[in-house]
């Protein structure tokens, strides 16, 4: 599972990357250049531009199979396996849980849906961490499935616009240490 | 292709035209203005500098994004029309017909949202603005959508005159943009870059504008029946089909300027190739599919929707890289390039358009956007392309209209100063929204956490940079608008 800090180091190093060509070409904007050796950079810019284009390919392959091959989605038609259930209903501005108390380490599904207006359900992790999310929409249930790996208490935002109290629609979900058999 | 000369001949302005044009762009610059302002006070005000309350927040917010996305798209329409209209028809009509719509939608939309109260964001997300729990009225949302309906109206008026002159003139609209030599035959090196590219919107921009209507019209009958209930997936497919292609076709329009002015500043020609034509080809149907990208987390899409949102993301970046981009650094690699306003600021537009896309891309990943969807990594990529990309493809148009009209390519001493400061207030304030994203921070909150501030911060200093910037760029541009026209002779005729 990819995190925010490498997306960001990705991104960083695509854009720098971009950028270095530009300021490349920049610096050479002024150079002078005849005739035949024009005739040479562009022919060396076409076999360049081929080999992009084939570097491209295999990042654009690449991603698109791993990040495709095992869909990061669950299946919403078919009945999932997980052990607890929470049950979510996005108001205007707040959230219904069936229960806020789940364990680490276990599988949980989560069913979301609203009764009004379009929500977003992300759960932030305790250190401040969006760690998954889905869209509440009405009439449709769209159904998470996640493993807290730690406990604490984790804080559930609303990130899709739903009027005047959007930015204080949040409820915590307390993931507790699993429990050992009973003696 | 286009003409060598810096000034040509069949750029020049007749009277009615130019009045029309200076309309245009004298409305968008003030416009941008103002936007920037708005959004500014969002930014002081998420950084704890200002103190605006939340209903007034998400009025601004509201007000910024359909202000902006509707200038962006009035300025490029501008840009299309000044070059297309060089190698075919156009009626004066139609231009000023779109103007006048689109004023029209404009104050339609700036009473809804300031007197009537709607605050349901540019993309008005079904049902929220008829949902609002009595913040604004049922008429407010109505006049919202009707304003909407007004300025779609003007730019499909618009587009429908352009594709009939194109049709005139190229037989069809395949072969105005090259079909015809995609897979072999000797392509006419005279076939202008901005009819294919102007051809491509008009095809992407109306199907997009015609799904904005649809929806604007079913949104408009479920606010005064609200028996006749919606279905909130097909809506939201709807409007992300029209707002994407709607402002993504303001940089395939603003992008002409690029194609159009570039071989004037460089001396060397940049004639369609057959890369370019599939590019093109690509690019249009990329565009009409990849919406649903900003649909990956309605998990209840078919898996299938997603797919193509993230496949066909990734696969657009192609023609940005290889071709548009990769171009322009080809055409001015050791060209001797003259380092004016408007070469400067294409060299800019093409840059921030191709490194803008980058975390654009990745968010159009599925597990990507599982963390950055609606936090601040979206409006940090779509600040970053639209105002180091697209806007100065417009004002690289500006620019040089007003030299052609001073008879002089010189810069102005302010020059120096305003492009820098707008180049570095740019990536401050694009960089901060994406640090904020990565750090998980919300977007369209009123108010944020303790933690998030300092992100606001940067972005506040990033945008009173931008706005210092162009508000020099709006006195030069203005200015050099309402000049009184001189005599001009045939060399340097005015624009």
């Amino acid at each position: 599972m990819i995190t925010e800090n490498e997306v960001w180091v990705i991104a960083l190093v695509g854009m720098g990357l971009v950028a270095l060509g530009f300021i490349y070409v920049i610096s050479q904007v002024g150079k002078s250049s005849d005739e035949e050796r024009a005739k040479r950079a562009y022919k060396t810019s076409n076999v360049l531009r081929r080999w992009l284009f084939l570097i491209l390919l295999v990042i654009f392959a690449g991603v698109s199979y791993a990040s495709l091959w095992h869909f990061p989605l669950p299946p919403q038609q078919a009945p999932l396996a997980a052990k607890q259930i929470v049950n979510v209903i996005g108001h205007q501005w707040s959230w219904e849980f069936s229960t806020n108390q789940v364990e680490a380490g276990v599988l949980v599904e989560f069913r979301v849906t609203s009764a009004d207006v379009n929500h977003g359900f992300a759960i932030y992790a305790p250190d401040g961490r969006i760690v998954v999310q889905t869209q509440a929409m009405p009439g449709y249930t769209n159904k998470i499935l996640y493993t807290f790996d730690r406990p604490g208490t984790y804080m559930v935002r609303c990130l899709e616009y739903c009027g005047l109290a959007h930015h204080v629609m949040e409820a915590p979900i307390n993931v507790v240490a699993i429990r050992g058999p009973s003696t | 292709m286009s003409s060598l000369a810096l000034y040509p001949e069949d750029e020049k302005l007749p009277r009615n035209e130019r009045l029309v044009f200076d309309l245009y762009i004298i409305t968008a610059v003030a416009l941008f203005v103002l936007m920037m302002l708005l959004g500014l006070s969002m930014r002081l005000t998420q950084a704890t500098w200002a103190g605006i309350g939340p209903k007034l927040f998400y009025e601004i917010l509201t007000m910024h994004g359909a202000g902006m996305v509707g200038t962006m798209g009035l300025v490029t329409l501008a840009v299309m029309w000044f070059f297309l209209r060089k190698y075919v028809h156009l009626h004066l009509w139609a231009f000023l017909t779109n103007y006048v719509l689109f004023m029209l939608g404009a104050l339609a939309i700036i009473i809804s949202i300031f007197i009537g109260g709607y605050a349901g964001m540019w993309t008005f997300l079904y049902p929220l603005p008829v949902h609002s729990m009595g913040i604004g009225s049922v008429n407010a949302a109505a006049l919202f959508f009707i304003g909407y309906l007004l300025i779609g109206v003007g730019f499909l008026l618009f587009y429908l005159d352009a594709a009939a002159a194109i049709i005139r003139k190229f037989g069809n609209l395949g072969r105005a943009m090259g079909l015809q030599w995609l897979f072999g035959g000797t392509i006419d090196q005279s076939h202008p870059k901005a009819v294919v590219a102007s051809t491509m919107v008009i095809i992407a921009n109306s199907l997009g504008i015609l799904a904005g209507a649809v929806v604007l019209v079913m949104c408009l009958i479920n606010a005064y029946f609200p028996a006749v209930v919606l279905n909130a997936l097909v809506v939201k497919n709807l409007i992300y089909w029209f707002g994407h292609m709607f402002i993504n076709a303001t940089i395939y329009m603003g992008v002409i300027a690029v194609y159009e002015l570039l071989p004037r500043y460089s001396g060397r020609p940049y004639a369609v190739s057959r890369v370019f034509l599939w590019a093109w080809a690509v690019s249009c149907v990329f565009v009409i599919i990849v919406f649903p990208h900003h649909l990956l987390m309605d998990y209840a899409q078919p898996r299938w929707l997603a797919i193509i949102g993230q496949v066909v993301s990734w696969g657009a970046g192609f023609p940005v890289f290889l071709v548009t981009a990769y171009g322009v650094l080809t055409n001015i690699y050791r060209s001797g390039l003259r380092w004016k306003m408007p070469s400067r600021l294409m060299v800019l537009a093409v840059f921030g358009w191709a490194a803008g896309i980058v975390p654009a891309i990745l968010d159009g990943t599925i597990v990507v956007n599982t963390l950055m969807h609606n936090t601040q990594w979206v409006p940090g990529h779509f600040h970053f392309y639209l105002l180091l990309g697209v806007l100065p493809m417009a004002l690289a148009m500006m620019y040089h209209v007003i030299g052609s009209r001073a008879q002089s390519s010189d810069d102005a001493a302010g020059d120096k100063l305003s492009l820098p400061l707008y180049i570095i207030g740019g990536l401050v304030f694009a960089l901060a929204f994406l640090a904020a994203g990565k750090a998980s921070v919300a977007r369209r909150f009123a108010t944020h956490l303790p933690e998030w501030v300092p992100y606001d911060q940067a972005g506040s200093i990033g945008a009173i940079l931008i706005i210092l910037g162009m508000l020099f760029f709006s006195v030069r541009i203005i200015a050099g608008l309402l000049k009184t026209p001189t005599d001009v002779g045939s060399a340097h005729p005015g624009g």
